[in-house]
């Protein structure tokens, strides 16, 4: 058993200590569930925040000050008759929502909370896995994620939800592309595609300073990637009417709801990692271990703040004016960065 | 299995009824590549209310919208055929849910202008204080949700708290806080209580203030205006051809407003400006609303400054009830109240169009009187009923959300599309 | 507003245009009206048009239910810069309640027309899309008409009822 952990590790990880295969499947469940404890934290915080920037309370009946109201939710969106058109393609309508949030999981396993620790005298990475190739990895998952949507909305058999998963396929791509672009100079200066050695090349300088315009394509590259505002044209309820969960009710719609939750969670989380220097803190203070991923957690949260309070402000923009934007803006951007980087590296 | 026999057995009258139903024709488009038929509504987000579109789609673009109406028609008009003339303004109040001063006041000028009933003027100010506030009223309620369409989605929250303010004032006044019924044959019900006064002067002190932020929140976004900068236009020649009046028509350029134009209710007294666009596009019409809630708070204070003293309604006993502590001393007091209440006023014959600026262009009020003591015909000219018609040059062309931004700001309500 | 000598002279001058198209001019609560023969209504308001009445803004349907005939329509003109209204109403039999339709040269007629048509039965000749616009599609009886009973309807949705009898027992 041990032996077959370490060659399915082998290939992948940057392995530079010996870690006992109970300890992965430990790692795995405490970032399983600390991970999926965090999406009805941000549901509840989104609302009362949200509430609080229209002037008005948010959800306050369930628990106190509301904090139960997550769980209700859950219970009653699992709770309800699990339907589906007469027109939808059964299987794929299924299996949709799982892709969604199979895929937002995955990339939660390589986001390091922090460096390698000592835990019952183990040496542990405070991560599930440390692959070599971190952003593909982050990527090849992003695309499959863009196939739960699609297919969410085309198997619906719905026009509308039909028209959102074509504004979905246009959208995830052409944003993809900038988001990989901004990266590049990122990997660039730290020479490593490693998420923990990105982290650990960020010691003398946060790369928000060195790669700021990395950071605002990056960042308007997330909004537009987990499907926010202003970005949400794949949902805009204003239009079509949820786009591609338009048909969805009950358990699937719980389950893509909690994906998307769930990427702005590790969106922030990579943000964090790529150019907020990950686990460390400011000004060369050096905390304990047991700090890091309480401090990861935090500098995520400021993140997942302001995904909220864009939210709260912003209007939607236009499908046309969505392309033009990151077609002719944001992907030339990234690209000249990239240039930019890699002389100013070379030289 | 045998679960699904009945239903399919019973559904399928229905169906074939519908499937009957021609519809008119489909638009062909040359050139055009394989189109979608969308239906939007009758339940939907962004349509205002009971509207259906059938819209066309090439891609994402509308190739052709036919709106669908009809499905909050309640015969209102028919309905106050049945009743004597004081008890049709609550019915017609409830047309367009929005503006009801403006429904009551266009039906009391027309059946006032039949009686030649002389309005005091402590009541004409007074109606033009509560037409103004409801002007303001129905403007944020556009405002909050047509920045919901475009999706700014606090703005809402912000127009609802000032539309709040609003009602308690006419709760206040009226007793109610829509639907009112505060504008009679005559006059108003009754004159306003003490304090009110002085709470609608902080109201129109807070107001600006606020329509300002909300300015500052919508239009130095820059997302916001590339959503309504240039979208959507149409000329002013159509708009005149489609008789599509108010901040519509405003936005093109053309100054017509009825308070200025053909003032009614001692519109005269006050000084205000007409806001106007130049482009027609959007963002005039939007643009031209916002200022509009400037003016109205212009005009409520001006009001307010100089409101007469005097009587609130008629002193015509053959038309306004008499007041109470007359029919405790007044046998004709008695016999007036009798008649009124059981039987209401008699009105001479004729046929009488009586027009409003209400807060979506022109309202008038057609009521035909047989000589009886009810309307014998009652009709109103609602202004979304024609401004719809406005929706496909509109939106030809555009893209599918720009449709949703034209319709939030063609400001369709459809209790008075419908009626 | 024209007096009624205006009145008088306006309605001479369209009857020179569009032989023998005025029936009567009225003059009420400060307004003027002028009854047209039915078949002339489009000539009339383009006559009107030129003299500068350039804005519909109403076209509604009246029954003078019991007097004949029975149907009414009334155009509502506006001109803009003279700030001036007048009234243009013609009446037809119920038995041939025919109107030449005034959308071609004024598309606000189109929805307007099609509810005179709905609620009263009167039939434009040329409107491109007479249907039923309020109510529905397969409605019977024009409800505006004043003979038309008011009462109570056949409910459209029967679904529960038929596929479940007696479901609420």
């Amino acid at each position: 058993m041990t032996h077959l952990v370490e060659v399915l590790a082998t290939p992948l990880a940057v392995v530079g200590y010996a870690e006992p295969w109970w300890m992965a499947i430990a790692k795995s469940l405490v970032i399983f569930a600390v991970g999926l404890q965090l999406v009805p934290l941000v549901l509840l915080m989104e609302r009362k925040l949200l509430g609080r920037f229209q002037n008005r309370f948010g959800p306050n009946r369930v628990g106190p000050f509301g904090l139960l109201t997550p769980i209700a939710d859950i219970v009653k969106l699992l709770t309800k008759e699990g339907f589906r058109p007469r027109t939808s393609i059964g299987w794929l309508f299924a299996l949709a929502p799982v892709l969604s949030i199979m895929s937002a999981v995955a990339v939660l396993a390589i986001l390091p909370f922090g460096n390698v620790q000592d835990i019952f005298g183990t040496p542990t990475g405070l991560y599930g896995i440390d692959v070599s190739i971190g952003p593909l990895f982050v990527f090849a998952f992003g695309a499959i994620a863009f196939y739960g949507i699609m297919l969410g909305g085309w198997s619906s058999g719905s026009k509308y939800s039909f028209l959102g998963s074509m504004r979905a396929a246009a959208q995830l791509i052409s944003y993809e592309a900038a988001q990989g672009m901004a990266l590049i100079g990122v990997i660039i200066t730290a020479q490593s595609m490693s998420l923990t050695e990105i982290v650990e090349a960020q010691a003398g300088m946060w790369y928000v300073v060195p790669q700021i315009f990395a950071f605002l394509i990056f960042m308007v590259a997330s909004f537009a990637e987990t499907n926010r505002p202003p970005f949400d044209l794949v949902e805009a309820d204003a239009e079509l009417v949820g786009g591609y969960m338009t048909e969805y009710g009950g358990g699937r719609f719980a389950t893509y709801f909690f994906a998307e939750y769930l990427n702005i969670i590790v969106i922030s989380g990579l943000t964090v990692t790529f150019f907020l220097g990950g686990w460390m803190l400011p000004f060369g203070i050096d905390a304990p271990g047991w700090v890091d991923p309480l401090v990861v957690i935090g500098k995520l949260m400021v993140f997942v703040f302001f995904f909220i309070w864009i939210r709260a402000t912003l209007p939607r923009l236009r499908y046309d004016q969505l392309m033009s934007f990151g077609w002719k803006v944001l992907l030339p951007l990234a690209t000249l960065n990239t240039l930019v980087t890699a002389i100013v590296v070379t030289v | 299995m045998s679960t699904a026999q009945p239903q399919a057995a019973s559904t399928s009258a229905y169906r074939r009824m519908e499937e009957s139903i021609t519809l008119s024709e489909e638009k062909v488009v040359e050139g055009s590549r394989e189109l979608l038929t969308l239906n939007i509504g009758p339940h939907h987000p962004a349509t205002h209310g009971v509207l259906r579109l059938l819209v066309t789609l090439d891609g994402e673009v509308v190739r052709d919208v036919k709106p669908i109406i009809g499905y909050v028609h309640t015969g209102i008009e028919k309905t106050a055929e049945q009743k004597s003339y004081w008890k049709v303004i609550p019915v017609v109040e409830r047309m367009d849910y929005l503006s009801y001063f403006f429904n009551a006041m266009a039906y009391c000028g027309a059946v006032e202008t039949l009686l030649e009933v002389e309005v005091p003027r402590r009541a004409q100010y007074l109606r033009v204080i509560h037409l103004e506030l409801n002007r303001i009223m129905s403007h944020l309620v556009w405002l909050g949700t047509s920045a919901l369409d475009l999706g700014a989605i606090s703005v809402w929250w912000y127009c609802f708290r000032e539309r709040e303010m609003l009602l308690d004032l006419f709760e206040m006044s009226t007793g109610q806080r829509m639907h009112t019924r505060y504008i009679q044959v005559g006059g108003v019900a009754e004159d306003v209580p003490s304090g009110w006064i002085e709470r609608v002067r902080a109201f129109t002190k807070v107001m600006p203030e606020r329509a300002e932020v909300y300015g500052d929140l919508l239009n130095k976004n820059e997302i916001l205006l590339q959503r309504l900068r240039g979208v959507c236009a149409v000329s002013q020649e159509e708009l005149l051809a489609l008789g599509v009046t108010g901040p519509l028509l405003r936005a093109t350029g053309n100054p017509w407003d009825l308070r200025k134009a053909m003032p009614y209710s001692s519109y005269d007294d006050f000084d205000f400006k007409i806001p106007v666009g130049t482009q027609g596009d959007n963002y005039d019409r939007y643009a031209v609303r916002l200022a509009e809630i400037h003016e109205s708070c212009k005009i409520i204070d001006q009001a307010l400054d100089g409101l007469p003293e005097g009587p609130w309604i008629t002193e015509d006993r053959k038309v306004a009830l008499p007041p109470r502590h007359e029919l405790a001393t007044s046998m004709e007091a008695l016999i007036h109240h009798f008649k009124l209440v059981t039987e209401g006023f008699r009105v001479p014959p004729g046929e009488v169009y009586y027009p409003i600026e209400s807060p979506r262009g022109e309202l008038a009020c057609f009521v035909r009187s047989d000589g009886s003591s009810k309307p014998a015909r009652v009709h109103m000219r609602d202004p979304s009923f024609v401004n719809l018609q406005a929706t496909m040059p509109m939106v030809e062309g555009s893209l599918l959300a720009d449709m949703v931004a034209a319709l939030a700001m063609l400001d369709p309500v459809l209790g008075g599309v419908d009626r | 507003m024209p007096d009624a000598t205006g009145m008088e002279l306006l309605a001479r001058e369209l009857g020179e245009r569009v032989e023998g198209c005025v029936l009567a001019t009225r003059h009420f609560r400060g307004k003027g009206a002028i009854d047209v023969r039915p078949s002339s209504v489009v000539e009339v308001l383009r006559a009107l048009r030129e003299r500068g009445f350039d804005f519909l803004t109403s076209v509604h349907g009246l029954d003078y239910f019991p007097e004949e005939p029975r149907l009414g329509v009334q155009y509502e003109l506006l001109d803009m810069s003279a700030l001036d209204r007048l009234t243009v109403a013609l009446r037809v039999p119920l038995e041939d309640p025919r109107v030449p339709s005034v959308t071609p040269d004024w598309p606000t007629a189109n929805h307007q027309e099609r509810e005179v048509f709905d609620m009263f039965g009167v039939i434009f000749d040329g409107h491109p899309d007479l249907r039923r616009i309020l109510m529905p599609e397969d409605y019977e009886g024009h409800p505006q008409r004043r003979d038309f009973p008011v009462g109570g309807e056949p409910i459209l949705f029967t679904h529960n009822e038929t596929s479940s009898p007696r479901w609420f027992a």
